[in-house]
């Protein structure tokens, strides 16, 4: 792995920072004939933030939702703290794990969403204590206590017997973010979780996602189109094309010395849009 | 005696109209929508979670009931069935035969819950059970009590087919009234009636329940 950012950033054992916290190992995916992903390989190391870029269609959003177990993986391996996630090498065939074991697995992940997906029948606290009382079985005093602070930490803890609906679309993306933490992932994964909101309120849902990397050791995979948000939150970029990995490196060399041409003609039209925007904002 | 409507007979035949109304009428109909809505609901899940051969049986068996006629299912199940009481015949044919029609409407309501929806639960590694029963199925019911409310009052204003397997339903009552005066207007008319004061205030309240839930969402 070329980062060098690595030691720094995973305060693990040695042994532990040996272990990636997501490794793709020939993965492959196919959308009936269409090949979104080919034999991709790479790894993300323990307490890392990952920003994935490219254009539309590169395969960025696959990736996180092979992570995430929402879509079936076509070939090769998704290890996760070097668990197989879905399917696993034995006697040289690849054979799939059984439900149970993929959840297991399943349970450190985290995802936040473009649309948020709130459950809208249920409160903003029914939200997020939900899958603590029934995934992890907290008491409901217990995951109530916590989603009050989270809350608190997303700005809205007098939302919390409002439902969904009745927010604005800032307000709900705080609460799926809140919903998300609830469940104490090791790996969040957020996919364009600003797209679907109002320039203005841009800011604050990513304000509080700077908040959260720059406070815990969450390892994060990020798709999103704010570069200067991935130029703060991230420590690298991955720059995809084609379903392949084009480039990969630091924010810095990655957003004022791009090596691939490639990535050079991308920044350039995506740059040139962020900065108008962050101007107006 | 020859006049069309007689005040008298009326009279005399609205108690028992009410009577069979109240003891078997509303009886068979509360008894097989809550049938039929359960197990609507069940094949519905079914037909989602089993493998796809086991659903290609069932959606067959559920054609197979909606594309006959209910007079002839209660006949059927009637002669089948002998030594089983007719009301018992005549509630489960009622409960079986709306809910392939109840599961329908689920299908349609769970079809309309979006795929976020369902990708959220995985996100959350919430279990099959707590995805339907706390997030799916509240929201495809919202969608749903419409058209579940028409097929109940569907299914209680096809009660009087119920005559045909013998059961003293509402209409059978008024004709054993009828056969038995030579009065037959007043008995059919009232009953008439009865189906109409029954059914117009319950869509009434179909609508209004309608309105809360789309409010609340």
């Amino acid at each position: 792995m070329p980062t060098t950012t690595e030691p720094e950033t995973v305060p693990a054992p040695a042994t532990a920072a040996t272990v990636p916290a997501i490794k793709f190992e020939n993965v492959e995916k196919r959308f009936g004939d269409n090949v979104v992903l080919k034999d991709l390989n790479f790894e993300v190391a323990k307490g890392d933030r990952v920003t994935l870029i490219g254009p539309s269609g590169s395969g960025k959003t696959t990736i996180l939702r092979l992570v995430m177990t929402l879509e079936d993986l076509s070939g090769g391996f998704i290890y996760i703290d070097g668990e197989p996630l879905t399917h696993e090498e034995r006697g040289g065939k690849r054979v799939e794990l059984g439900e149970k074991a993929q959840k297991q697995i399943r349970k450190r992940i985290g995802m936040v969403f473009q649309q948020f997906n709130l459950f809208p029948n249920m409160s903003v606290l029914e939200n997020i204590i939900e899958a603590p009382v029934h995934v992890l079985g907290q008491s409901k005093e217990e995951a109530t206590a916590r989603a009050m602070e989270l809350l608190e930490s997303v700005g809205l803890p007098d939302k919390a017997d409002a439902h969904p609906l009745e927010l604005s679309g800032g307000q709900q993306q705080r609460v799926a973010i809140a919903r998300a933490l609830a469940m104490d992932p090791e790996i969040l994964l957020l996919d364009e979780v600003t797209s679907a909101l109002d320039p203005e309120i841009v800011g604050e849902v990513l304000g509080i996602l700077r908040h959260i990397a720059a406070t815990t050791d969450i390892t994060m995979l990020i798709v999103t189109h704010e570069m200067q948000f991935a130029r703060d939150v991230s420590n690298r970029v991955m720059m995809f094309d084609g379903g392949k990995v084009v480039e990969e490196a630091t924010p810095e060399v990655m957003f004022t010395n791009p090596q691939h041409e490639r990535t050079q003609s991308f920044l350039h039209a995506v740059l040139g849009n962020a900065e108008d925007q962050i101007g107006t904002r | 005696m020859n006049e069309l409507w007689d005040w008298d007979a009326a009279y005399a035949v609205l108690p028992e109209l009410l009577l069979a109304f109240l003891k078997v009428t509303l009886l068979v109909t509360v008894v097989s929508t809550a049938i039929a809505a359960v197990l609507g609901l069940v094949i519905a899940i079914l037909r989602m979670s089993v493998p796809k051969p086991v659903a290609v049986v069932i959606n067959f068996i559920g054609d197979f009931i909606r594309m006959t006629p209910i007079v002839v299912q209660l006949l059927f199940a009637y002669w089948t069935f002998l030594s089983v009481d007719a009301i018992v015949i005549g509630i489960a044919v009622f409960g079986i035969h709306y809910s392939t029609y109840m599961a329908e409407v689920y299908r349609a309501g769970i079809e309309s819950v979006p795929k976020g929806q369902w990708e959220a639960t995985k996100a959350l590694s919430m279990s099959k059970s707590r995805t339907w029963i706390a997030v799916i199925i509240p929201q495809a019911l919202r969608a749903t009590v419409p058209a579940l409310g028409n097929y109940a009052i569907s299914m209680f204003k096809d009660t009087p087919f119920l005559l045909t397997i013998g059961v003293v339903e509402m209409v059978r009552a008024g004709l054993t009234f009828g056969g038995n005066h030579f009065r037959y207007m007043e008995a059919i008319t009232l009953a008439g009636v009865i189906f109409l004061l029954a059914s117009y205030p319950t869509s009434l309240l179909i609508s209004r329940l309608e309105k809360r839930l789309a409010y609340n969402y």
